[in-house]
């Protein structure tokens, strides 16, 4: 196992730990939590496979593409904050319709 | 006894839904590592396309030539996502900086600590841009460090006169995409393609098109952090 391997392995469970967060917890803050650790580990395979090349010279385009990647997660992250306090401004709640909240993490 | 019985059954539900996803997301993550792991070792082809046509593209370090030359349609799309998320945040939240009436000195230390900490951070900002043509660096980097210093100065309670925020805030907003798009098409006076930087001035350009990009992704992100807030205590 080469460290490119491992890197990209790391990225692997964060994106898993992500994935189970957004399908189990019920709070939209945490959701998004969650889906921002799912991208972390999205980018970390992506910066870890950069180098998966012969001699391990590292390959420049994702590099450039996980600097793309970040500020576009920080912009969707922003978004989602603003939407998830127009939902509490608007009805009070932070689940979505449909989540019974007596039951919440 | 009913009710005891519901909750209980309701439980044992929500237990079998949290095992069931808990099982599915071991499953992928189980393909996803072997899928990794088996991947052949690329073939270095495009590092190689990268690196022979890096002199010509005006800068000496391969990932800002990709950002910015190889690849700038990428990054160009990626400073309108960043005007988008800034107007869904605005049409969800008014721009209303008065109604924050939080009103509370920073305190000596604080401020004394911002007042020094401001300078050093647009110093090492312009660094940063100016670094980015031959080592890790370039317009992202400093604009995040210039939104940080955004955040950081809103948080120690500074703010901008309220006739400052109008139209000049907004022109700093897009000069980044404007100035980008600008370049870009500045090809075609040259009958050459969209996005094709002329080699002998693609090192100018590129440092332009960084210095605009970094002030609107500095200014945006900001502005999204002040937007991201509740206005008043819930």
């Amino acid at each position: 196992m080469t460290i490119a391997i491992l890197y990209a392995s790391t990225g692997i469970g964060l994106f898993s730990l992500g994935l189970y967060a957004l399908i189990v917890l019920t709070h939209l803050l945490r959701k998004l939590l969650a889906i921002n650790v799912m991208s972390c580990g999205v980018f970390l395979v992506l910066a870890g496979l950069a180098a998966h090349t012969p001699n391990a010279i590292v390959d420049p385009i994702p590099h450039a593409m996980v600097i793309t990647g970040i500020v576009v997660a920080i912009a969707a992250t922003a978004l989602g904050l603003s939407i998830l306090l127009r939902i509490h401004a608007l009805t009070g709640r932070v689940h979505l319709p449909g989540v019974d909240e007596q039951f919440d993490d | 006894m009913q009710i005891k019985n519901v909750t209980r059954s309701e439980k044992l539900h929500k237990l079998a839904l949290t095992i069931f996803s808990a099982i599915l997301v071991i499953c992928v993550a189980i393909g996803l590592m072997i899928s990794v792991s088996f991947l052949p070792v690329r073939d270095a082809e495009l590092i190689e396309i990268v690196s022979t046509q890096l002199p010509a593209s005006g800068v000496s370090h391969p990932v800002t030539a990709v950002l910015l030359n190889f690849r700038g349609y990428d990054t160009l799309l990626e400073m309108a996502v960043l005007l988008l998320a800034l107007i869904g945040t605005w049409s969800l939240a008014p721009l209303d900086v008065q109604a924050d009436d939080t009103r509370h000195s920073p305190g000596e230390m604080l401020d004394s600590l911002t007042r020094l900490l401001t300078p050093i951070i647009v110093l090492v900002a312009g660094y940063l841009l100016w670094a980015g043509a031959h080592a890790p660096g370039g317009a992202f980097q400093a604009g995040a460090l210039l939104a940080s210093l955004g955040v950081m100065i809103q948080l120690t309670g500074w703010k901008l006169p309220i006739e400052l925020t109008g139209i000049y805030l907004r022109f700093i907003h897009v000069c980044g995409l404007v100035v980008f798009l600008l370049v870009a098409a500045s090809g075609w006076f040259n009958s050459a393609p969209f996005f094709s930087l002329p080699p002998d001035l693609a090192g100018i350009l590129i440092l332009l098109i960084e210095t605009f990009a970094m002030l609107s992704i500095g200014l945006t992100l900001a502005t999204l952090f002040l937007l991201g807030r509740p206005h008043s205590t819930p």
